[in-house]
């Protein structure tokens, strides 16, 4: 299977704050990788730099074997979807134009008609009726708002869709509808997938592979149904809730 | 030497904070001057801005004149009384009004109003992530939000003075024609006669500079904001301050500039 993504020896400091201290990875074409590990320890660093929201201090990322850092920026964030922690939604515009944003402006433009019909597609795709598509996010509840992202997110069929804490902040039903949802949608697009989560039910819902990331450094890799018999400390400590073991609990 | 330095040392680190955030914005600045004029150019959202910066800051700039120009007359009647001047009262409120008070005054309350409410939703934006989200839908921020609003205010603020010209000389007029005995004729051909183009012209240019300031700080304070909504309120704060007081430092140069031969 060819490499989608790979980070390269990656360095990333935010002043004396060194965040990624030489991060290396690899993501199959297809597959569904998740990154665990604590608040703070540059899990959406990671994703940032891959989009170019931030630029690594060193290494190297690439893209279908491809720099991340060089060609032409609209065709390469083209082929991204993002489903931002909060949702990200544009306030100022309402959920249609919030989903089909990208299929009405730039590169991918078309008729006004055709775009709200894929949106009220893709909004369907997440489980929410056509009726929601007039309102505005700020009259959705917390739940509908992290599917109008979704929506968002593949309204232009990406090839590698990011996820940052995709169910932070929900009910433990909402999230399993949102795993089951990312699930579905990554695998019947075809698509790559990189999550980030601390939701240890998520991991096991979405993953094919999981990542652990600490330190700076990923500490753990391999396929999911691996990670319980890992044998690696920190990975135990972490997907099994423990407040005492080799990480330390006061960051 | 530690003495020295507990002197110094404050100096020497505001003077390098200044530098570096008169630095930051002249790139800022540099930035929104070359997406100007490279497409993609988001129509609707420039009209959007035009309504928003615009339309909507007519009330504050047209009350701020009206009361402006009253208070310039029944100041000029008192101050020419003492040299048998009451007469000079339109022509000094029309001069007033148009090269200085019209744009200044105006610009200051859309700065207060616009750069504050720029400042606030572009820092709001950068908070919730919103920002990044337009990158990541290949929109670049610059041009979506920075260009339509900085070239709505530089455009509607020649208009928005020139309204409020307008209105200030109305102000004086209902004043002298009310409070001060002025004939209504008289007033009005005393204005008109004593105004030459260029008094107008050098406001409404003066304007122009003021509406793209205002927006500019606004921009520049919301997509840097800092975290939360403290961040936010600080963001909204050091845009409307800043540009405040760029504009005063404006004028004084664009005067200097204009009317020293």
């Amino acid at each position: 299977m060819s490499k989608m993504i790979e980070f390269q020896d990656v360095h990333k400091a935010f002043g004396a704050n060194k965040v990624l201290r030489g991060v290396s990875l690899s993501v199959d074409k297809g597959t569904s990788t998740v990154i665990i590990g604590g608040s703070g320890t540059g899990k959406s660093v990671m994703i940032k730099t891959v989009l170019g929201l931030l630029k690594p201090d060193s290494g190297t990322i690439l893209v279908d074997g491809a720099d991340a850092t060089a060609g032409d920026r609209d065709a390469f964030l083209a082929r991204f979807g993002m489903l931002f922690q909060g949702g990200a939604l544009f306030d100022s515009l309402t959920v249609w134009q919030n989903v089909a944003f990208r299929l009405l402006r730039g590169a991918l433009k078309r008729p006004r008609d055709e775009a709200r019909a894929i949106a009220i597609e893709k909004l369907r795709r997440v489980g929410l009726r056509s009726e929601v598509a007039d309102q505005f996010p700020a009259e959705l509840s917390g739940g509908m708002q992290k599917r109008v992202g979704l929506a968002r997110a593949i309204a232009a069929d990406p090839e590698i869709i990011f996820f940052d804490e995709p169910t932070t902040g929900l009910d433990p039903i909402m999230s399993g509808v949102i795993n089951e949802l990312i699930r579905e949608i990554v695998t019947e697009m075809g698509a790559t997938a990189m999550t980030i989560t601390h939701d240890m039910s998520s991991v096991r819902a979405i993953a094919d592979n999981v990542a652990m990331l600490h330190d700076g450094k990923i500490r753990w890799t391999g396929p999911v149904g691996e990670m319980d018999t890992s044998g690696d400390p920190y990975l135990h400590q972490f997907i099994n809730a423990r407040a005492d073991g080799p990480i330390e609990a006061v960051r | 030497m530690a003495f020295l330095e507990a002197i110094f040392a404050p100096i020497g680190r505001s003077t390098l904070m200044l530098l570096a955030a008169i630095g930051r914005i002249a790139v800022f600045t540099a930035d929104t001057l070359s997406h100007l004029v490279r497409p993609p150019f988001y129509l609707r959202e420039f009209g959007q801005q035009i309504m928003a910066i615009g339309y909507f800051s007519l009330p504050v700039v047209g009350l701020t004149a009206l009361f402006t120009g009253g208070a310039l007359a029944l100041q000029i009647y008192a101050g020419g009384a003492r040299f048998n001047a009451e007469s000079v009262v339109p022509s000094i409120v029309a001069i007033g009004m148009v090269r200085e008070l019209g744009p200044v005054l105006g610009g200051l309350m859309v700065a207060g109003r616009v750069a504050a409410s720029v400042a606030a939703e572009l820092g709001t934006m950068k908070v919730t992530e919103q920002i990044d989200a337009l990158v990541t839908l290949s929109t670049n921020p610059m041009k979506y939000l920075t260009v339509p609003r900085v070239l709505a205010a530089t455009l509607t603020m020649p208009i928005l003075a020139g309204i409020g010209d307008v209105i200030g000389i109305l102000g004086g007029y209902l004043v002298g024609t009310s409070r001060l005995g002025f004939n209504s004729a008289a007033y009005i051909s005393n204005t008109l006669d004593f105004l030459e183009p260029w008094d107008v012209v050098s406001g409404l240019v003066k304007a122009a500079v003021f509406g793209f300031i205002v927006a500019l700080m606004g921009c520049y304070h919301g997509m840097n904001s800092g975290r939360g909504a403290q961040g936010v309120g600080k963001a909204t704060t050091n845009a409307v301050v800043s540009a405040s007081v760029l504009i005063l430092a404006a004028n004084f140069i664009l005067t200097e500039a204009f009317f020293t031969q």
